[in-house]
């Protein structure tokens, strides 16, 4: 048995990591399969990163988090977690290839997954024109015409990406007001081959094998109009990533894990919560990797609260 | 490093269309995270059933003709090829187990 098992690889599983080992507690941390390293594996570069006034590139910063847990004792496996027992004094973590761990605390770190527009044939032909990833799927509409939908930072950097590759790039907003930071909105208003389409709302996605165009209506008069194009983007925000503690543990009204204050302990003792999965509103990886720090440094008070005996059945 | 046979333009005639066995062709690039962490795991479901489906992969970077003529929009792309035809088609990094059920009609 651990003394903590760490769920996620972004920079809160990883920050938790490195602060939970340089205490000398061993952690397991569970990576995912095909998403470890979390949402900046998908990005480019990344230039609010304290401590690289050159930028670094998203996936090379988590490479080296992950680089950093390791030189300090964490052992990273690369499986997905499917189910999870968080109920007892021993917590129970099930991975996809069948083993079951288990430790003390767990530290649940399972950041966000793209929101869906939710409407007809979006899932349908995702994959076929619909994308939630400019920076992978960018490449394949050289020359071609394409929309963002969403009005936050995401939505600017995946636009003004996009526009290296396609000849005109559509930002589509369902208000008039952008949510995004002044340096992406300026960056993006700024960039000819981007125009943007205010107080429109996505209705519907045309095309049989691939994206030929949208539908939209618009917010203020209802009026209805028609893009054609070849790719959709859609980047109008995140949702906690809960689906593994529903029923176990107490979420927010944002469907955030609910935590006490301003620390990570959740509604069950010996589970602690970190990085987006608790935070709808900043998502940053520097807050996320503070979070990772409050909610090693809250695994290790409440282990050294446990009586010995609790303790000493943590043998790794 | 994958281990699986590299396919490109001038080959794809030969190593996939003209082939009589079942061919799963991962259309792959170097700067696409999903497809380095899902280029592992065709490896495994590669060796375990090397006699149902041979993986090949192809980089879209180098090989754009291919990827234009199947269509590729996003990747990881994976398109099992028999007789010239693709009979399936698997978008985006998945875990082995959900990879293993969406081609599982070639593996048994």
């Amino acid at each position: 048995m651990r003394q903590v098992i760490i769920i996620g690889s972004g920079p809160a599983g990883y920050t938790a990591a490195i602060y939970a080992a340089r205490a000398s507690l061993s952690p397991l941390l569970i990576a995912s399969s095909v998403e470890a390293g979390g949402e900046l594996m998908k990005t480019t570069e990344v230039e609010n990163f304290p401590g690289f006034p050159d930028g670094v590139m998203g996936p090379e910063l988590m490479m080296k988090m992950q680089e950093q847990a390791e030189k300090f004792g964490t052992e990273v496996v690369l499986d997905d977690v499917v189910s999870l027992d968080l109920s007892g004094d021993v917590k129970k973590v099930t991975l996809g290839n069948g083993d079951v761990h288990e430790a003390l605390t767990v530290i649940y770190a399972t950041g966000s997954a793209y929101r869906k527009l939710g409407i007809a044939d979006e899932t349908r032909l995702s994959g076929y024109g619909v994308s939630w990833c400019a920076t992978c799927d960018g490449f394949f509409f050289r020359q071609k015409t394409v929309a963002v939908v969403g009005g936050g930072d995401s939505a600017m950097e995946e636009a003004t990406f996009l526009t290296k590759f396609a000849d005109k790039v559509y930002v589509i907003h369902r208000s008039d007001k952008l949510r995004a930071s002044k340096i992406m909105q300026d960056r993006a208003l700024a960039n000819p081959k981007i125009e943007f389409v205010f107080n429109k709302v996505v209705e519907r996605i045309y095309g049989e094998d691939l994206v030929t165009g949208i539908g939209l209506r618009d917010t203020v008069d209802a009026s209805e109009s028609t893009i054609d194009l070849s790719g959709l983007f859609v980047a109008i925000g995140n949702d906690p990533r809960v689906h593994l503690v529903h029923g176990q543990l107490e979420l927010t009204d944002d469907g955030t894990i609910a935590v006490d204050g301003r620390s990570s302990r959740t509604s069950l003792p010996g589970v602690f919560a970190a990085g987006d999965v608790l935070d709808v509103t900043y998502r940053q990886a520097v807050t996320a990797a503070g979070s990772g720090t409050v909610a090693a440094l809250d695994v290790e008070h409440y282990l050294a609260s446990l009586p010995l005996h609790a303790l000493a059945a943590a043998t790794v | 490093m994958s281990h699986a046979l590299d396919v490109t333009d001038e080959t794809f005639q030969d190593l996939v269309l003209s082939s009589d066995k079942t061919i799963l062709v991962d259309f792959w690039a170097e700067w696409c995270g999903p497809c380095r962490a899902v280029s592992p795991i065709l490896d495994q479901i590669g060796a375990e059933h090397a006699d149902k489906i041979q993986i090949v992969k192809l980089n879209v970077d180098d090989n754009p003709q291919t990827a234009a003529k199947y269509q590729i929009t996003s990747i990881p792309a994976m398109k099992v090829y028999r007789g010239g035809e693709v009979v399936k088609t698997v978008i985006g990094a998945k875990p082995k187990g959900a990879l293993e059920a969406d081609l599982a009609e070639f593996l048994a």
